[in-house]
């Protein structure tokens, strides 16, 4: 079943010989909508994660990326644990942790730590700046004169002065706060960090400032990111590879930069496209491409690509029929029934992914009679 | 918005029914000793506990006390232990007068308290709002039974300026009907026109920093305007909760201290009266009675919220 | 400048706090001229908001207090009564703010939000004040707009909301639509349609804007002047290209180098302006940025003017000690290429 770590990975950069760290195969998280008088019944579902596979190495920064209600926080939830799957696997480190309980979890916890998005509202305003670093190191055993050294340290590790360690969250900027966050998640040194937006709510010169900061401590404690973000531009920065998601399913995973050069699907293109560019004579001379129309609602997802809506390429197949994650060169996946930058040559050695959703159909890109 | 209000409907008589059966318990079963005794009575003869016992059927299975019970309390079969007299009447008699009591109150503490909170808000932290704080404390911490004897004394016994306690159909004479009604109403009001100023009052606050406020002052509409359709309606959402609820109890006869004090004749009464005889049959109709108009209200104030917050009505 | 719709001179304003005195706005001058895009520039605490804001009065309160002038075609808007304001607010200068699931009141149908502004200022009877809301729902792109006008916020996506917030701001066609951070709220493609939108929509009503934001992106997408904001003043003021082209203040050098680009391969690591912008209430002597400035020197502790320094664009203004031939030896300039950082520059 473990598609993505047996085959050859991309050969970006990423420590391509390492285990997975975490595997995700097809998880599926619904959320039922239930309404009643005196039983609820369940009325509709929200497909937040539709049927999603992908694997994540140890050391690498896997950048998940997406617009609002795709169903990447869910996700990034769901591997944390923190909410139920409702179907498919998740192993940490080989072991199944699909229906882990607290006590399955309690040591594994340790080993995975997240990052908010909010610097303001995730940390404990009444406590002290030592109190919220050394909380994890003392629910996991360590006494109270152990951690103020232990307290310190980190607070230098990630920028911020070890004196400040009696001050309150409030006493700081928001880039500090988030450092401080991040030295919360560095405490008990775990093997992979969940970070969901950690800079998105960061003025411009500071956002610099913590992916300076979260690129330099990856190398230096060897973690494994898991890199949230509703943009292409941040996450191009930490990212080995990206994962692309819309409307709870894969739309493309691909090397990192390849991924800006040439993006397969449509809606990655998309993306790039709407990012504006902050070179005005780069803009004029642009043509814009602007997607019309809004995500659809993940209660009830369109038939065949759920992007299918919104696609300038979609034809008749597109809406009969989902696509599989197929294979392109370089680990490059993207479930497309039209893909652009592409070979004919590429299409013809491309083959259907065994991390496509269980949905999808087997037609591959350039088989199908109606061309775009 | 039509099933929602067929939900919420349903929902009101299942509650309903939970009330009757905890009712019914709490009276008949918990206290675990003979309800047919207790109900006769100090000095009652073996034959009329006997009659009692077989009147409401204390033989039978629970199930069957409770139906019995019901039918006795929903058709007003029910008689007093020490006058004989119906209960069902006695209530139907009462009826009036509280419900004279609880609306004209009502009205007026929503009235002033929208007056007092509005512009306590408005005037947050100057000397006007400073006074009205005050006012509040001293109108929240006066206790009814005194401020309703000391109104009754002065201004009705010794000033005579107000009729000294008593009621008068609004049939038979509307204006004297008022005249009698004006000093319940106040010393009802007094305490909720002190509690739904102050809670107002922090709610307006708290709306007028919302954007939509900023949005509304962009839009170059006047203070008043801003006041009256952007802040008031969104501030009076948690306020109507509250109001549902107290209207509600006043209505089914919660106001006991008032209508004593003011001799009203109402509900309240007539429940103080068969609390201080332990009269049971009384007692059981009245709970019974009281819980319908707060369960009727409150469904009331939910089918008023969905229309004061169209979120609401989604869920 | 003569011809100025709007001209805003030395304005300052400052709120009393727990803390002291926060001068959140700190002598900011600038004009501008009809139908055209300004973008005021800064992080947040630049005091960019809040000179938008003063424009409309909205930051009017007991603990504020206001200096300077702010010249609407001949209206002072400082100093002027609530009653004069409330004519220029929704009629001649309207507002679109940053977060559309909050500006919108959630218990109103938003076809009586935008009505209600019309009837304000036009007092048109009920069916024609509709009407024009059906009409603009159309042009600002929200299908079915007819059946739509009857509906609550929360009935709405994100982006539809702030479409409803633009509709709202041009109903009784304003000359000067004061947009804050318009777009920061919504998805990138969302993003791209309200920008496309509001681009059409600047040609066909001739409004200026004011465009604040912290996004560089979206200033070079769609303004024609940009003002920069550091800590409450403006640090440098150009044309779109002059600023982008041709910075003369390091702080805009570090914001420039700053973004994040898609278009262009990465770096091995993001240029990052040390240091953290100062607290309003505590604010270095002399130049402002003077802590985090790599180019720091003996001068700096006094405040630099704001003033023309580059040959033959006088419209093109910093406020810098540094003379324009020590910053071009001291910026980092790639042919054809923005993006620029500045030669001793460390990374944080």
């Amino acid at each position: 079943m473990s598609v993505e770590a047996t085959e050859p990975r991309a050969d970006d950069g990423a420590p391509g010989d390492a285990a997975p760290l975490v595997e995700v195969e097809h998880l599926k998280v619904f959320f039922g909508i239930k309404q009643g008088i005196l039983v609820e019944r369940e009325v509709a579902r929200v497909h937040a994660v539709n049927d999603v596979t992908f694997s994540v190495d140890e050391g690498e920064t896997l950048g998940l990326v997406g617009e609002s209600g795709c169903g990447k926080t869910t996700l990034s939830r769901a591997i944390m644990r923190l909410i139920d799957s409702t179907e498919g696997s998740l192993r940490f480190r080989g072991e199944d942790v699909t229906k882990a309980g607290r006590r399955q979890m309690q040591p594994l916890r340790r080993e995975m730590q997240m990052v908010f998005q909010d610097p303001f509202a995730s940390l404990n305003p009444r406590k002290r700046v030592g109190q919220i670093i050394g909380m994890p190191l003392r629910l996991h055993g360590s006494d109270r004169q152990g951690v103020e050294p232990q307290v310190r340290e980190l607070l230098d590790k990630v920028g911020l002065h070890p004196e400040h360690v009696n001050r309150y969250p409030h006493e700081f900027s928001g880039g500090q706060r988030q450092r401080i966050g991040v030295a919360r998640a560095l405490a008990l040194e775990p093997r992979l960090i969940v970070l969901d937006e950690p800079v998105s709510a960061l003025d411009v010169s500071v956002q610099a400032q913590i992916i300076n900061l979260l690129d330099d401590l990856q190398d230096q404690f060897k973690l494994t990111y898991l890199f949230v973000a509703h943009d292409l531009s941040v996450v191009r920065h930490v990212s080995d590879r990206i994962a692309v998601m819309y409307l709870g399913k894969l739309m493309e995973v691909s090397p990192a930069e390849e991924l800006y050069t040439k993006p397969i699907h449509p809606y990655t293109s998309a993306l790039l496209a709407a990012i504006p560019i902050p070179d005005p004579r780069e803009n004029r001379r642009r043509e814009r491409l602007v997607v019309s129309g809004e995500p659809p609602n993940p209660i009830n997802p369109p038939s065949g690509c759920v992007f299918h809506p919104r696609c300038p390429r979609a034809t008749q197949v597109c809406r009969e029929e989902e696509p599989p994650l197929v294979r392109y060169p370089n680990g490059h996946l993207a479930a497309c029934h039209h893909p652009l930058n592409v070979s004919d040559a590429e299409i013809r050695d491309a083959a259907r992914d065994p991390s496509s959703p269980v949905s999808a159909g087997d037609s591959l890109p350039g088989t199908t009679a109606d061309a775009a | 918005m039509g099933r929602f209000i067929v939900r919420r409907v349903i929902q009101m008589v299942l509650v309903m029914f939970a009330v009757s059966v905890l009712t019914f318990l709490i009276f008949n079963v918990i206290p675990n000793s003979d309800p047919a005794v207790r109900m006769s009575g100090r000095q009652a003869s073996e034959s009329t506990i006997e009659a009692i016992r077989e009147e409401w059927g204390f033989n039978d299975s629970l199930p069957q006390q409770y139906i019995t019970t019901m039918e006795k309390v929903i058709t007003g079969d029910l008689k007093s232990q020490f006058t004989q007299l119906s209960v069902g009447k006695e209530i139907v008699k009462g009826l009036p007068r509280t419900f004279s009591l609880a609306i004209g109150a009502a009205l007026l503490w929503m009235f002033v308290a929208i007056c007092f909170g509005l512009y306590s808000a408005v005037k947050a932290g100057k000397f006007a709002d400073r006074f009205l704080t005050i006012i509040a404390l001293i109108g929240i911490s006066m206790p009814v039974f005194w401020i309703g004897a000391l109104a009754n004394y002065y201004l009705g016994f010794k000033l005579g300026w107000f009729p000294n306690g008593g009621y008068v159909e609004f049939t038979e004479d509307p204006i004297d009907w008022f005249y009698h009604l004006i000093l319940p109403w106040t010393v009802l009001a007094i305490l909720f026109i002190g509690f739904y100023s102050r809670v107002l009052r922090s709610n307006v606050l708290d709306t007028i920093n919302e954007d939509y406020v900023r949005t509304a002052r962009a839009k170059g509409l006047g203070e008043r305007q801003i006041m009256i359709r952007h802040v008031l309606r969104n501030s009076m959402i948690p306020i109507v909760t509250l109001w549902g609820l107290d209207f509600g109890a006043v209505l089914g006869g919660g106001a006991i201290l008032t209508e004593t004090v003011f001799d009203l004749q109402g509900v309240g009464q007539y429940t103080a009266e068969a609390i201080g005889q332990l009269d049971v049959p009384p007692v059981l109709a009245v709970t019974m009675f009281s819980a319908f108009f707060i369960v009727l209200l409150n469904a009331v104030v939910d089918i008023l919220y969905a229309y004061l917050d169209p979120r609401i009505r989604l869920q | 400048m003569a011809d100025a719709l709007l001209s805003v001179e030395d304005l300052r304003v400052s709120f009393a706090t727990e803390e002291g005195v926060v001068e959140a706005v700190d002598g900011v001058s600038f004009d501008l001229a009809a139908g055209e895009v300004l973008a005021v520039v800064g992080e947040s605490g630049s005091g960019k908001s809040v000179t938008a804001m003063t424009l409309m009065g909205l930051t009017r309160s007991p603990n504020a207090r206001f200096e300077g002038t702010a010249q609407y075609k001949g209206t002072e808007l400082i100093g002027a009564s609530e009653d004069e304001l409330r004519r220029v607010r929704g009629a001649e200068i309207a507002m679109i703010f940053q977060d559309p699931m909050t500006s919108l009141n959630p218990v109103q149908r938003i076809g009586k939000q935008i009505v209600e502004q019309i009837q304000e200022h036009e007092g048109l009877p009920d069916q024609q004040a509709r009407e024009r809301t059906v009409e603009l729902l159309e042009r600002v792109g929200i299908p079915r707009a007819r059946e739509r006008v009857d509906n609550y916020p929360h009935e709405f996506s994100g982006g539809m909301r702030q479409r409803v917030m633009i509709a709202l701001a041009l109903s009784c066609n304003p000359s000067v639509l004061i947009a804050d951070e318009p777009t920061t709220a919504l998805d990138v493609t969302i993003q791209a349609q309200i920008l496309q939108r509001m681009r059409d929509l600047r040609e066909e009503t001739g409004a200026a804007v004011i465009l604040v934001t912290h996004d560089l992106g979206v200033v070079a997408d769609i303004a024609d002047r940009i003002a920069v904001m550091y800590a409450g003043r403006i640090v440098e003021e150009g044309t779109l290209d002059q600023i982008f082209y041709d910075p003369q203040h390091p702080y805009t050098w570090g914001l420039l180098g700053s973004i994040t680009r898609v278009d262009k391969p990465r770096p091995a690591r993001l240029p990052a302006i040390a240091g953290l912008p100062p607290s309003l209430a505590n604010r270095p002597q002399g130049c402002h940025f003077r802590p985090r400035c790599p180019h720091e020197f003996s001068e700096c502790s006094k405040v630099p003017p704001l003033e023309a320094h580059v040959q033959g664009n006088p419209e093109h203004r910093d406020r810098c000690w540094l003379s324009v031939d020590e910053k071009l030896a001291k910026r980092e300039v790639l042919p054809g290429e923005i993006g620029l950082a500045s030669k001793e520059h460390a990374p944080a």
